[in-house]
């Protein structure tokens, strides 16, 4: 049995390895947890889960898999009149017991029965039958003024609750985008390397001088270490972009205070001749973009973060550009950019399944072969991992 | 060895729980939570609960897994030689033990506290990797093998800025500390402040998850800010109902300095008061 709910997890793409799965047996075996499904659930996730950003999914699988196991013990069996009425009394108010006379205990009982009888399944949701999730006045989790919870519950707070509440959606790591999330992503763009003035003491280096030395103290300095990576970003800025202002700001500073050599550009749906520093002086102040091809070498990493939401003339025609007039077309620009930084990758803060219903995503995205990811945790992590490579 | 929480650290039953767990399948206990919850505090009590002594280990960027085990002082033994020191010529005088090699060699059982290893060099946890499984490590200066008398209960702290490797992972258990409900917080009050008014108790927790509740605070305050606040509000004698006169959002609770640490976050939070008032 427990295979199969091993086997369930792996299927729920929850990272579980069997060493785990047996750490878990041997705990069962040790009698870490008396038998009861609400510290198995805590154990399970204690020993098979190490984050929790996989908790949800985590609650999920185990929901999907122990459905029932609490709901029911055995269908078949006839559960005794007097044991359910206490358990109605236990969980019902006397406001409550009141309004259920609306349906009539006798009534409500033999309901009960005769739908035990004609029930062959476990079933979930719907309004007539017994199970979980729906609104028929028998099972649990409904919502059905009258019903009646099964199984009863633990003393304890009830382990079902916890994990079909759900409380660990908000740390999957496809929804929150913080600015301390990004920093970590960032951070795998880490290079360490060192250079400039030698001011600390390099204390291997002093050590087998002086052995080659004969004993004579030989100090060895080096320069500190520090993070190398430099980062070129260009943003784009204004129309459809308004709606994601507040993920680029985070992304930006995030950005500003994780890498040394960071500079940053503006542009406008697409790059063209011109790009700008400051967004308030972007017609006075612009600095022409093949400037900025030569000025920063090869060894700069280069992301675009912009919506690719454009007409295709944009890109594919000269003149296209909705604010002034380019000689040349904007693929033409975006492709001499790729070419000067091989490692270039754009960032789009759309969602990743609607890119292929827009015509100038799906031309960008070939333009940079692929290297396009979502402003998401998960896809700034592929991006940097492409990054670092 | 159970553990079930301490008279001054209030903890949930699915953390007494992981906490048993591994001490008796005697695997490392990886805690994780919001800052301020109290993990660093588990392995003090858990140590306390049981009467083992604590080994500390508080790790910075710096820290490599080497100086957990053993440091072998290169200079000292260095200047001893050009100063002709007798003692030179014992190599182990100069090593040096870590806080992993003490508890190895601690005749009962411990527990060892890795504190916010997240923090390290990203190759940290690999290099600790067969220390915390096998618990036993090699000295390359003097060939002895040190290992563990008795297995000690391994607590590691972190705060999510790293990731940590697959492989250190599956050898842990993993325990997240959820920021605690009403319930629990009214007994960690309790633990901490017995005998505080309950109206004041009562207005104070209102006020408080209130403020986690505004949308766009960089840190929300969290279990420490709140229990330090509550001790200004007892320094200071501020009765309840100066708290209850807040009139929907439109006054500043006293001493709001000591939930909110961020300077944005005192500003966001007074636009928001001004503008609560505005409307009014």
């Amino acid at each position: 049995m427990l295979i199969d709910f091993f086997l369930h997890l792996k299927a729920s793409r929850l990272p579980v390895s069997i060493k785990e799965f047996l750490t878990l047996l041997e705990a069962l075996r040790q009698h870490v947890i008396e038998h009861s499904i609400d510290d198995f659930y805590l154990l399970s996730r204690t020993v098979l889960v190490k984050d929790e950003s996989h908790f949800d999914k985590f609650d999920r699988a185990f929901g999907e898999y122990f459905k029932g196991v609490e709901a029911l013990p055995g269908m078949e069996v006839l559960i005794p009149e007097d044991w359910l009425r206490r358990a109605v009394r236990k969980h019902l108010s006397d406001a409550e017991r009141a309004r259920l006379e609306k349906l009539g205990w006798e009534k409500l009982m033999e309901t009960f029965r005769q739908q035990l009888a004609e029930q062959k399944e476990r079933h979930s949701g719907g309004s007539k039958w017994i199970g979980s999730g729906g609104s028929s006045p028998f099972g649990h989790g409904g919502t059905h003024p009258e019903g009646i919870r099964l199984g009863g519950r633990s003393e304890n707070r009830s382990a079902v609750k916890v994990w079909e509440r759900r409380e660990y959606r908000n740390l999957d790591d496809s929804v929150e985008l913080g600015t301390r999330n990004i920093k970590v992503a960032l951070r795998r763009l880490r290079r360490f390397a060192r250079e400039g003035a030698a001011e600390e003491l390099d204390l291997e280096g002093t050590i087998a001088g002086t052995a080659r030395n004969a004993g004579w103290l030989d100090l060895k300095l080096r320069p500190e270490r520090h993070n190398a990576v430099k980062v070129l970003l260009l943003l784009d800025i204004g129309g459809s972009m308004d709606d994601h202002i507040r993920v680029c700001e985070e992304l930006f500073s995030a950005c500003r205070s994780e890498f040394k050599h960071l500079e940053h550009y503006y542009f406008h749906n697409c790059v063209y001749d011109h790009l700008w520093r400051d967004n308030r002086r972007r017609h006075s102040e612009r600095i022409a973009t093949h400037d900025v091809l030569h000025r920063y070498g090869g060894d700069y990493k280069l992301i675009l973060v912009g919506d690719a939401a454009m007409s295709p003339y944009e890109l594919l025609q000269p003149n296209g550009s909705i604010e002034f007039n380019n000689a040349e077309p904007g693929a033409a620009w975006l492709r001499r950019l790729a070419d000067t930084w091989p490692h270039t990758i754009w960032l789009n803060p759309e969602s990743e399944h609607s890119w292929q219903y827009r015509q100038s995503t799906a031309l960008i995205r070939n333009l940079l072969g692929g290297r396009m990811f979502p402003l998401t945790l998960d896809g700034l992590e592929r991006g940097m991992r492409l990054l670092s490579k | 060895m159970r553990f079930t929480g301490s008279a001054s650290y209030v903890t949930t039953r699915d953390l007494n729980l992981a906490v048993n767990a591994a001490i008796t399948l005697q695997r490392p206990l990886l805690i994780k939570g919001e800052p301020g919850t109290g993990k660093t505090m588990l392995a003090e009590e858990v140590a306390a609960a049981l009467g083992l002594p604590l080994f500390q280990w508080h790790i910075k960027s710096t820290t490599k897994a080497q100086q957990g085990l053993y440091e072998y002082d290169a200079v000292s033994r260095l200047r001893d030689s050009q100063l002709g020191e007798a003692r030179v010529a014992d190599i182990g005088s100069y090593i040096v033990k870590g806080v992993l090699w003490q508890a190895f060699e601690c005749e009962t059982a411990s527990v060892v506290l890795i504190d916010e290893i997240d923090k390290a060099d990203i190759e940290f946890p690999n290099d600790l990797l067969r220390e915390l499984d096998r618990m036993e490590f090699f000295v390359y200066e003097t060939r002895q093998t040190v290992r563990a008398r008795q297995r000690p209960v391994v607590v590691i702290t972190s705060n999510n800025e790293k990731e940590l490797p697959d492989a250190f992972l599956r050898r842990c258990f993993f325990h997240y500390i959820r920021f605690p409900d009403r319930e629990t917080m009214k007994s960690i009050v309790d633990v901490h402040f017995p005998g505080l008014k309950p109206a004041l108790l009562r207005e104070a927790l209102e006020v408080f998850f209130e403020l986690r509740e505004i949308p766009g605070l960089k840190k929300k305050p969290s279990t420490s800010e709140l229990l330090d606040w509550l001790k200004l509000l007892l320094a200071e004698d501020i009765p309840p109902e100066v708290l209850r006169s807040k009139e929907q959002k439109a006054a500043i609770p006293p001493l709001h300095g000591a939930l909110l640490k961020n300077e944005q976050d005192v500003h966001l939070f007074e636009r928001l008061i001004f503008m609560a008032r505005h409307n009014r």
